[in-house]
């Protein structure tokens, strides 16, 4: 059996390791000077499902909604192992929730006919939801298997996978197709193959050629038909070599306009409020002998301890 | 079944964490009374399961649920998404409540996006408070009133941010462990207890639990006085053993936070955090800690908190009551022997 294997992943502001410069004056963050990842635990799903075809064989497709400029995780999923990619974008999708977020993937998943396996992170560190994966499962109308750990086995259209739900570690088998959602702690993502990375830098969506080619066009020289001709020429050439990211939009999933976008999102945001955390009033104790028997005496005497 | 369940009311799923009430479920009923208080509804509540549920009815009446639908069938025995969320599911339609809560559990996570999706409304994942308020929309220029703000951290702890579900119903969220004060149980409080009449007939039971453990090590943070908390920069598993020691010492509890368990110095039972437990004891020592948001986010509401770190510009000190720039090596034993001196 070749196994059809579909990875969903999110380019993330790295919220985990904000830095000094990306931290306003007034004590916020700067959410625009964090740079773009590929969210952690989706690296663990892509880890999975490669680990999963030099097993049993088969090809990883990996998909992501997000802006054009998300193709970069594509070309980062392509250096590690992955055989196809689809960029999701159109303005019409912007402010979607998770539940517009998930309709959108699903169409782009119903797209791929006979998938046995959807693998995503568990969490996005931007949201920390985790409701894409149930959310795409209930939509597409599989079984999902959230947290999992391990792949047991997989053979006859079943699949045996561990999973930990908080205390409880469960060993389950279970009917493809399925969709799981993939923790942290499953894996260790690999690192770009050298030779992939060579090949696949080169790797473009249609919107990037497009960009490329008019920029590097000296002004006015060509005229709009030279410029559309050089960018369908391109186009062909990478599409030939296995180079072109598939990029689909609105129209091409036929997906519904209220159901999609900020229309198609039943949560708004009233509010936000950035956190300061107000500097409290610090007693600086050495780091001496006598600094600590100071402070231990202090917390006896105000009976900290209890 | 039918009409006599309409309620408008608020919906908590109940939640069964080894033969007992898991301690969110009881929280969210404390919050959902508070809620139907505001808005004159009733509590209901929803327990799925094997058999034998009807004994955890006193308590989560204690609490203030008015109504517990109960759906008992020995297939239901683990949870497993696909019956849990239709029985689920069919429950919300009948009884047709205007705010349904779970826990922010691994298995609320699973089961209440399943729910969403399947009802197409809105859900809130892993709020640290829920209100009752009005909204206006002034470019439809329409007014909402009494509906339920959902708050909960977002961008990795940086913001806090206020969300509305305004057009659809049920209004859904998850809700973070810890963060809901228990309020004192009614010994005698009545409820009553409804039988949900369900056909399981074409619902498909497709997993096979194959093997299943529970772990006992049960460490209850949230209940802790005194927690002494390792990070990253405690540097190895050897050294963290020095956080055991003047946990031990003090009669406090072990921590950690994220760097410190996905460095596997600890498990992850012992996080701390945003993404583990949140924590307000009375004193909070954070060690080798460098204090991300998300760290602090769920600590910050310690009484008091020390802080101990090479680093003299690392961000917990912010925070921190007490503060001592140096090395927990050379720290930490001369805290235990003050301590141990001075008792």
């Amino acid at each position: 059996m070749s196994l059809n294997l579909i990875v969903l992943a999110k380019q993330v502001p790295d919220t985990h390791n904000v830095t000094a410069e990306a931290m306003k004056a007034d004590g916020t963050v700067n959410r625009g000077a964090l740079p773009a990842i590929f969210n952690p635990e989706d690296l663990n799903a892509l880890e999975m499902a490669l680990t999963i075809k030099e097993r049993y064989g088969g090809s990883v497709t990996v998909m992501t909604m997000g802006p054009p400029r998300a193709s970069d995780i594509l070309r980062e999923a392509l250096y590690r192992g992955a055989d196809h990619c689809v960029l999701i974008t159109d303005r019409a999708f912007a402010g979607a929730d998770t539940l517009a977020t998930s309709y959108v993937l699903s169409l782009a998943i119903r797209k791929i006919s006979n998938y046995h396996l959807v693998l995503c992170g568990r969490q996005a560190i931007d949201g920390d939801t985790a409701q894409i994966g149930p959310q795409v499962a209930e939509k597409i109308g599989v079984n999902q298997v959230t947290y999992v750990e391990k792949i047991e086995n997989l053979e006859n259209g079943e699949i045996t996978l561990s999973r930990a739900l908080g205390r409880v570690t469960e060993t389950i088998r279970t009917k493809l197709p399925l969709l799981i959602t993939v923790t942290s702690s499953a894996n260790r993502p690999r690192c770009f193959g050298a030779k992939r990375l060579m090949k696949y830098k080169k790797a473009r969506t249609s919107f990037e050629i497009k960009q490329e080619i008019e920029s590097s066009s000296p002004t006015g020289r060509y005229g709009i038909e030279i410029l559309e001709e050089e960018i369908a020429k391109k186009h062909e050439e990478l599409k030939n070599k296995g180079l072109l990211i598939e990029t689909w939009t609105a129209k091409d999933l036929n997906a519904d306009p209220e159901s999609i976008g900020l229309t198609g999102s039943p949560t708004k945001v009233k509010k936000v409020k950035s956190i300061v955390f107000a500097a409290t009033e610090t007693k600086r104790i050495e780091p001496t002998e006598e600094g600590i028997n100071g402070l231990i005496h202090e917390l006896i005497e105000e009976r900290t301890f209890g | 079944m039918g009409k006599q369940y309409k309620s408008n009311g608020v919906l908590v799923y109940i939640e069964i964490d080894h033969d007992e009430v898991a301690e969110v479920s009881l929280e969210l009923i404390c919050k959902a009374r508070e809620l139907a208080d505001q808005l004159g509804v009733d509590v209901q509540a929803v327990i799925v399961g094997e058999s034998n549920l009807d004994q955890f009815a006193e308590q989560i009446f204690s609490y203030g649920c008015d109504v517990l639908h109960v759906i008992e069938d020995e297939r239901l025995k683990f949870y497993e998404t696909l019956p849990y969320t239709f029985i689920v599911s069919e429950v919300i339609k009948e009884t047709a409540p205007q705010i349904v809560l779970f826990g922010a559990t691994p298995v609320g996570r699973d089961l209440a996006p399943r729910i969403a999706s399947k009802l197409k409304t809105g859900l809130t994942a892993d709020c640290t408070d829920l209100k009752i308020g009005d909204h206006e929309n002034k470019k439809l220029k329409k007014i909402y009133k009494n509906i339920l703000y959902q708050i909960r951290p977002a961008f990795g702890g940086n913001i806090i941010a206020t969300i509305i579900t305004p057009e659809h119903r049920p209004q859904m969220a998850t809700v973070r462990e810890g963060v809901i004060k228990l309020t004192q149980a009614q010994k005698n409080r009545k409820g009553v207890i409804l039988p949900f009449d369900i056909s399981l007939d074409g619902v498909d039971f497709v997993n096979t639990y194959l093997e299943r453990t529970v772990s006992e090590k049960k460490i209850n943070l949230k209940a802790a006085d005194i927690i002494v908390s390792g990070g990253g920069g405690v540097g190895s598993r050897e050294n963290f053993q020095l956080i055991h020691d003047l946990a031990e010492t003090l009669g406090g509890l072990v921590g950690a936070s994220r760097a410190a368990v996905d460095s596997g110095y600890i498990g992850r039972e012992h996080q701390i955090g945003q993404t583990g437990t949140t924590v307000r004891p009375k004193l909070y020592i954070a060690c080798g800690i460098s204090g991300a948001i998300q760290h602090r986010a769920g600590m910050d509401q310690s009484g008091k908190i020390i802080a101990i770190n090479t680093d003299p510009n690392a961000p917990i000190f912010q925070i921190a009551h007490y503060s001592i720039v140096g090395d927990i090596k050379e720290i930490i034993p001369l805290m235990i022997k003050a301590y141990k001196t001075k008792i």
